[in-house]
């Protein structure tokens, strides 16, 4: 420990700087206003040293070094800016421009590439060197992610995103040299592998080798039917990221603007997925207090995350009595469009676009899931685009978003308490649900509603809370890798919970793989960014009068109107589902 | 197809003592090792029962397997041609020869025919430049070979 304290001197640049030990040269340049070019480098991840973008002049080293991987060393002597060093930095970006597609314009990332502007910013305005250039099958079978060989420059962020972050490891570098490429085992097609559509690989990816499936050709098609009525509806970290996409800073709540360009765009009626997050609560509380009270499996799990229900089912198969039975907000507000609405309204179901903006890649795959299909096979979401696809759709139509007037979501369907908003957020689940929970089992009303335990980018969370003289444990994890950790528990029945909350990505759903890309400053998985997002949710909750799901007037409504209580028949049959195993085996 | 292929108690009993080790996961390649040994190539399906049984994700298998040029993930055939094409055979016409094998198996290097017969490699050195060019299959070394002598050596190993 006392290793780690000690501090060390070095000269960078003919300026001195102390840094702990174990600091790279890259940070302790940094301390003095130089950040050295990189590309590779996250500073989320491990450091791979793969790009050498990043190299500097060490005095008495006999080659550049990469100072992303080199720690700093007493007495050091480091330039970072001599005529060679530029040259050097940027003869090597012109020989990953080699290997690359010249295809910016027309590529899904142009404006947002970070080798783009890396090559901008080194001064590349020809391209020198005419090798030979790889050429690969994009791999387009993923309901969820789609991935383009070409475009990678083999930085190998997806593949330490994959593995240290979310734990699924789905993605390894195979072969060597000039034919390594990113893959999953055995070059299987997504669709065959353990991905589980997170979309994480998509958010560090330096250019466009990681993609969301597009999805927008099927809107454009649907909003030009006028047979068909196309329903919106859109996650709550929508409104907390979106307007990033078009430049302002995170963490502005854009719900109403949302709504507006909803109808621009030619969307007929616009619920918003809060209310589904409401329904969710009401059901999956009353299916906690029913296992806490009548000796039902637990810890129960929540289930709400897309790339979560299909990592469980792949990587911890014999615990999926755990997993609470009730749909995503998603697919319930789907599921309520298709029935209910469709029936109060006189409108042939089949007649019906469901279509979900979403801050997630994976809800892509959970609207394809048999399982989320009505009894004809029919999905009860139709097409899922995220929010960037949604981004790239409005600025096709000039529509700036920033300046919309707002306006208020379709009612039925469309009103949210503040448990639902902030759902977005790692916590905000089990926060929503406790409050529901909480006055289901004791019939007193909630006083004191925050639950500030469960809030915070903390990877592991955990509170007690004394319901009616029981103290009921909860755990919140969020990105997968999180959640392996209190999964091996519950699989050896040591778990000492009630209740756990699992949310796919870092962040929660906030910092999804649909959101916008981070922006010129801003890394991706940026705790910042994370937090302010968040705090737009928490906000929009703290406004609220209403903050508890039940007492949602409109979902009372539903049930009086409809699915008659929670866990009826009705609802067993709209708003709940089962999980199965999947493979190959996740490891 | 792939019970044709399982881990023999030997490999099980192996990998067992590997994981008692430190550093467990760094016998990935031995294990791959001996299950080469013994199938003369990494089959898929044991690939994933390795890394089952090491805790160690596929694609890191997987990957491992395609790093390594030692590994190979197709079944060789039966006999491995071998073609030196070190310098000594080179200059004295190991191109000619390796182009005869090409068509007198009708396949290219690092293929094998489809009767599952043949295996077509190229070496470097095999330290008999004397005898050059030679080319060896399985471990008998033919030498000063000319592209006519080809299809006699071929046809030893296609009635054994």
């Amino acid at each position: 420990m006392t290793e780690n304290t000690k501090m060390v001197t070095l000269i960078i640049d003919g300026k001195k700087v102390e840094v702990p030990h174990g600091t790279s040269i890259m940070n302790a340049a940094e301390l003095l206003g130089i950040k050295v070019p990189r590309l590779c480098y996250h500073p989320k991840l491990s450091v791979e040293g793969a790009c050498r973008v990043c190299i500097v002049e060490v005095k008495g080293a006999r080659n550049f070094i990469a100072s992303c991987a080199t720690p700093v060393a007493e007495g050091m002597e480091v330039t970072t800016t001599s005529p060679e060093i530029r040259q050097a930095r940027r003869d090597i970006v012109e020989l990953i421009l080699d290997n690359h597609p010249k295809d910016c314009q027309t590529c899904e990332r142009d404006g947002n590439c970070e080798l783009q502007r890396l090559a901008y910013a080194m001064g590349v305005r020809n391209r020198y060197f005419e090798g030979e250039k790889k050429n690969y099958e994009k791999d387009l079978s993923g309901a969820a992610v789609v991935r383009d060989p070409n475009k990678c420059i083999l930085c190998q962020r997806c593949v330490r995103v994959c593995e240290e972050v979310q734990g699924v490891t789905c993605l390894s570098q195979a072969h060597r040299g000039f034919k390594t490429v990113v893959m999953p085992a055995f070059d299987l097609p997504f669709a065959e592998s353990v991905c589980t559509g997170c979309g994480q690989c998509i958010n560090v990816c330096p250019t466009a080798a990681f993609l969301e499936k597009d999805s927008t050709k099927q809107v454009w098609k649907a909003l030009a039917d006028p047979e068909l009525t196309v329903i919106a509806q859109f996650a709550p970290s929508v409104r907390a990221a979106i307007g990033e996409g078009f430049g302002l800073p995170p963490g502005r709540n854009m719900q109403g603007e949302v709504i507006t360009a909803l109808k621009l765009v030619g969307c007929d009626i616009v619920f918003d997925t809060t209310f589904g997050a409401d329904l969710t609560i009401v059901e999956e509380a009353n299916e906690f207090v029913q296992r806490l009270t009548k000796g039902g499996t637990l810890p129960m799990i929540t289930s709400c995350s897309a790339a979560w229900m299909k990592y469980v089912e792949q990587f911890h198969p014999t615990i999926l009595d755990h997993i609470s039975t009730c749909k995503s907000p998603m697919s319930m507000v789907s599921a309520m469009t298709k029935s209910f609405y469709a029936q109060k309204q006189n409108i042939d179901p089949a007649k019906i676009f469901n279509l979900a903006v979403m801050c997630c890649t994976a809800k892509k795959y959970e609207a394809a899931r048999p399982e989320m299909c009505d009894e004809h096979g029919r999905p009860y979401t139709d097409t899922v685009i995220t929010t960037r696809e949604f981004v790239w759709m409005l600025k096709s139509l000039g529509i700036d978003l920033p300046n919309l007037e707002k306006s208020e979501p379709d009612p039925v369907l469309g009103f949210a308490t503040g448990a639902a908003d902030i759902f977005g957020a790692t916590g905000g689940v089990m926060e929503a649900a406790l409050r529901t929970a909480y006055e289901i089992v004791t019939g007193e009303t909630l006083i004191d509603i925050n639950f500030n335990a469960v809030r915070g980018m903390k990877g592991i969370k955990e509170a007690n809370v004394n319901v009616s003289g029981t103290e009921v444990k909860v755990a919140v994890a969020h990105g997968l890798g999180n959640a392996r950790q209190l999964m091996r528990q519950v699989e050896d029945g040591t778990s000492p919970y009630h209740f756990i909350e699992i949310m796919g990505c870092p962040g929660g759903c906030i910092g999804g793989g649909g959101q916008p890309y981070a922006g010129t400053n801003v890394m991706p998985l940026d705790q910042n960014m994370l937090e302010a997002r968040a705090r737009a949710l928490y906000n929009i909750d703290e406004h609220k009068v209403l903050r508890k799901s039940h007492e949602n007037p409109y979902v009372q409504r539903l049930y009086k109107e409809f699915l008659g209580k929670p866990l009826s028949e009705v609802s067993h049959k709209y708003l709940h589902t089962h999980y199965k195993q999947h493979f190959p085996v996740g490891i | 197809m792939s019970d044709t292929y399982t881990i023999t108690p030997e490999i099980e009993a192996f990998i067992e003592e590997c994981k008692g080790k430190e550093f467990s996961k760094s016998y990935l390649i031995a294990v791959l090792h001996k299950i080469q040994a013994k199938y003369g190539f990494l089959p898929n399906n044991l690939m994933e029962e390795v890394a089952i049984r090491m805790e160690i994700p596929t694609s890191k298998v997987y990957g491992v397997a395609t790093f390594y040029h030692m590994f190979t993930l197709v079944p060789e055939g039966k006999h491995i041609v071998n073609i030196c094409l070190g310098t000594a055979c080179y200059v004295k016409g190991a191109e000619q020869v390796l182009n005869s094998l090409k068509n007198s198996l009708k396949i290219d290097l690092n293929q094998t025919t489809e009767d599952g017969l043949f295996t077509l490699k190229a070496t470097r050195c095999i330290g008999t430049c004397g005898l050059a060019p030679v080319v060896m299959v399985d471990e008998k070394v033919y030498s000063n070979v000319t592209p006519d002598d080809v299809p006699v050596i071929i046809a030893k190993y296609k009635n054994k």
